[in-house]
């Protein structure tokens, strides 16, 4: 077996598992004023400061949430909510075009239903969203916009982008920025307090740490208005009892992943080269899709997006599967249902190329052999996928 | 017979899984049989319902998940294939058209005709796919010599041959239907399913079109086809009655006529055609409902077309019964006299001939021979 879906969720690694299972049998809310409490409050506070250091933060921006798709509602609507409320004219939503669909969906709906005016920034070929571009969208009128949600890198074809240059452009302004940094995690260095940003989404199931748990890393300044209410918990801004177990476990994960960064981007990055060429010599018209670098600044090192020309992604993934490799084809689907990816039409890419993606994503169990089977694989799928075509 | 094949020879299946219980358990049966089995459930709607309304059958979102649980208890890969522009192109629009030009088509045999055996089956054996495998009863026998015949289920009652009676020799050679070959009840099938742990096992059987969410065929071609106010005659040309458009109705039709004078005779009237040149619909007594013959266009057979008139056994309609008949190929059409006259024969069914069990071939209805020349 090939396992290279590990933008989708990559193993758990053994010591955050064993700081799950650890205490799984341990009692104790951390709300509570008792031993087993403050216990459990121990550990939860432990593993917030662990976190933070990770991520260049302070201990009290980090606000545990279920994970990533959470954090980045929670960042969009309750700072668009906030904002609003203190200045009615601030509704205006700059966001980019190609964010995952838990930001996309989340200011879509914030256009549907709360009154926002939602702008897409333009991005270019690469999926890039220039600095010049923000500034020129906020500066338009900078007393209506609510906030601005950029990615830190795509889930889908990896590029990276400015973020410090971006946050620079919205601090100016005094336009708060979100970024959804949950791919950028272990990837790339990822300061909090360095970037400028004003809000930052992470999860821990795609650095090594279980399902369920994530966090919106969050200015002290800013408090969004809760997209969940009750017992108050994590600054009054995400209620909910705290997931002890998995919270140990994340910064567990969270503390690997920093550290072993330069080692990841260096070796996982030369493997993702090598995967790269090796398609592109099996199959010479396979697309690179989003920015050709292989540099950590400019993509992620663990991402290889093809588009293969004449050929449905669906057919190459069936095939692949069958041979045991198994990736994805990078893009969101309703109910199974294939659809051109929003990212690549976002980038102006054609739209019939754009049924013939795949996205290889590598990770810390990767290994040459991975490389190889694909290297072996690719070629006659790609044939074989052709002759089915574009139904 | 199939059963030897698969015996024989394992081979790379694709079963069409529409998150039913027969295609579920015919999946499960390929799987058990030693084949290499990959599900796939095939979107024909652009817009997905969420939920199913009624017992209408394969199109929403949690019909696909009913198949994707089912692919994940048999243990086998799933996927979900976009066959929606086709399913538009090739049945939906064909049915409008069909019943817009005064006919009754049948849009299940055309899905499979070209949607199940041309675009899925093209498509699976590009991908290196021996086979496609569905949950209709029926089934295929090879011969020792190779060539395949369509034969009814063993099951005379659950029998699903007539709407696979469209498929040539070519598409029956890449044809499993893992549960024509036992005589089987829904019942048992049923209980198999829940043997084997399929959740689907208690889902409501399929029925009406697939495509009509609502199940109202005459509200779906209103929308289609507009209101188009016309006449409703009796044989001798008489108004009697109006109707808001002619394809709302089929040939052997009784409620729903809204006539407001009874018949001289005060028997029952029944809809003995419609003409959507004029756009009338004329009306009369059962007896001018009697067919003695028909022409069928369209032939297609399984296997070397017949030369020379024969006889068989007949079927006029998907849950109809056999009838006898004599058949001879005519310049391309195909020539049908009835040894006992028919009713309520409609123009755009399939006729469906069988020599014992055998499919022989089918061919849709184009005009019939009235025994009273009436209409």
């Amino acid at each position: 077996m090939a396992y290279l879906d590990h933008a989708a969720t990559t193993p758990m690694l053994p010591e955050a598992a064993a700081a799950l299972t650890d205490r799984l049998g341990t009692t104790g809310n951390a709300s509570s004023l008792h031993a087993a409490g403050r216990r459990a409050r121990r550990t939860v506070e432990e593993a917030r400061e662990t976190l933070a250091e990770a991520l260049g933060a302070r201990p009290s921006e980090v606000v545990f949430t279920s994970g990533g798709t959470e954090a980045d509602n929670l960042a969009v609507k309750g700072l668009y909510w906030s904002r609003r409320a203190a200045d009615p004219a601030r509704t205006r939503v700059l966001a980019s075009p190609v964010e995952h669909h838990a930001v996309l969906d989340a200011v879509h709906w914030l256009g549907e239903h709360e009154g926002a005016t939602v702008e897409y920034l333009p991005v270019d070929a690469h999926g890039r969203v220039h600095p010049e571009a923000l500034r020129a969208a906020i500066a338009r009128n900078p007393d209506d916009v609510a906030l601005a949600t950029v990615m830190w890198a795509n889930n889908e074809i990896g590029t990276v982008m400015p973020v410090r240059a971006l946050a620079d452009v919205a601090a100016e302004f005094g336009v708060p920025l979100h970024a959804d940094a949950v791919q950028a995690f272990g990837q790339l260095p990822v300061d909090f307090g360095a970037s400028g940003l004003a809000a930052m989404t992470v999860t821990a199931h795609k650095i090594g740490g279980p399902y369920g748990i994530g966090a919106l890393l969050l200015g002290r300044e800013y408090s969004p208005v809760p997209v969940l209410h009750g017992g108050g918990q994590e600054r009054d801004v995400r209620s909910g009892t705290l997931d002890v177990p998995a919270i140990a476990s994340f910064a567990v994960a969270g503390r690997l992943a920093a550290e072993r960064r330069e080692w990841f981007a260096r070796e996982i990055g030369a493997l993702r080269d090598e995967l790269v060429d090796a398609v592109r010599t099996a199959v010479p018209d396979a697309l690179l899709g989003g920015d050709p670098s292989p540099s950590a600044e400019d993509r992620l090192p663990a991402n290889a997006h093809f588009m293969f020309p004449g050929c449905e992604g669906d057919s190459l993934l069936l095939l692949l599967d069958a041979q045991g490799i198994e990736c994805s084809t990078g893009s969101a689907c309703s109910a199974g249902i294939a659809q051109p990816s929003h990212v690549l039409l976002a980038t102006g890419t054609d739209p019939d190329l754009a049924r013939g993606t795949l996205r290889f994503s590598l990770g810390h169990t990767s290994t040459r052999e991975d490389v190889e089977a694909v290297a072996k694989a690719i070629g006659p799928a790609v044939e074989r996928a052709r002759t089915a075509g574009l139904t | 017979m199939t059963e030897t094949t698969q015996r024989t020879r394992p081979l790379r299946v694709l079963a069409a899984m529409s998150g039913g219980v027969d295609s579920a358990v015919a999946a499960a049966r390929a799987a058990e049989a030693g084949h290499d089995v990959t599900g796939v459930h095939l979107a024909l709607s652009a817009n997905p319902q969420s939920f199913r309304t009624g017992a209408r059958g394969c199109c929403t979102i949690e019909d696909s998940r009913d198949a994707r649980r089912a692919a994940d208890v048999i243990g086998i890969p799933f996927y979900v294939w976009d066959l929606a522009e086709r399913f538009r192109e090739d049945v939906v629009e064909d049915f409008v058209a069909e019943y817009e030009a005064g006919r009754t088509p049948n849009p299940c045999l055309r899905c499979n005709e070209k949607i199940k055996f041309a675009a899925l089956l093209d498509k699976a054996l590009a991908l290196g796919f021996d086979a496609v495998c569905t949950g209709h009863y029926a089934q295929v026998v090879t011969l020792p010599d190779g060539t395949r015949e369509l034969h009814r289920a063993s099951d005379m009652a659950k029998d699903q041959s007539y709407v696979l009676g469209v498929l040539d020799e070519k598409q029956l050679a890449h044809a499993l239907f893992p549960l024509g070959d036992t005589v089987t009840t829904k019942e048992e099938i049923r209980a198999e399913a829940e043997r084997r742990g399929l959740a689907v096992a208690k889902k409501p059987d399929s029925h009406d079109i697939c495509f009509i969410a609502d199940g109202d065929t005459q509200g779906f071609l209103a929308r289609r086809l507009g209101k188009a106010e016309g006449d409703i005659v009796d044989e001798s040309g008489t108004k009697i009655g109006t109707h808001e458009g002619a394809y709302g109705y089929t040939i052997g039709q009784r409620k729903g006529l809204r006539i407001g004078t009874p018949a001289p005779d005060g028997k029952p009237r029944y809809v003995l055609d419609i003409s959507p040149v004029d756009n009338t619909v004329t009306v009369g007594p059962a007896a001018s409902l009697d067919v003695t013959a028909l022409t069928a266009i369209k032939p297609r057979w399984c296997g070397t077309a017949p030369s020379g008139p024969g006889t068989y056994t007949a079927q006029l309609r998907a849950h109809g019964g056999e009838t006898e008949v004599t058949a001879e190929l005519v310049d391309g059409e195909l020539r049908v006299s009835f040894t006992e006259a028919v009713r309520g024969v409609a123009p755009g069914q399939a006729i469906v001939l069988y020599d014992g069990t055998r499919v022989v071939g089918s061919a849709t209805i184009a005009s019939t021979v009235r025994a009273t020349a009436a209409v």
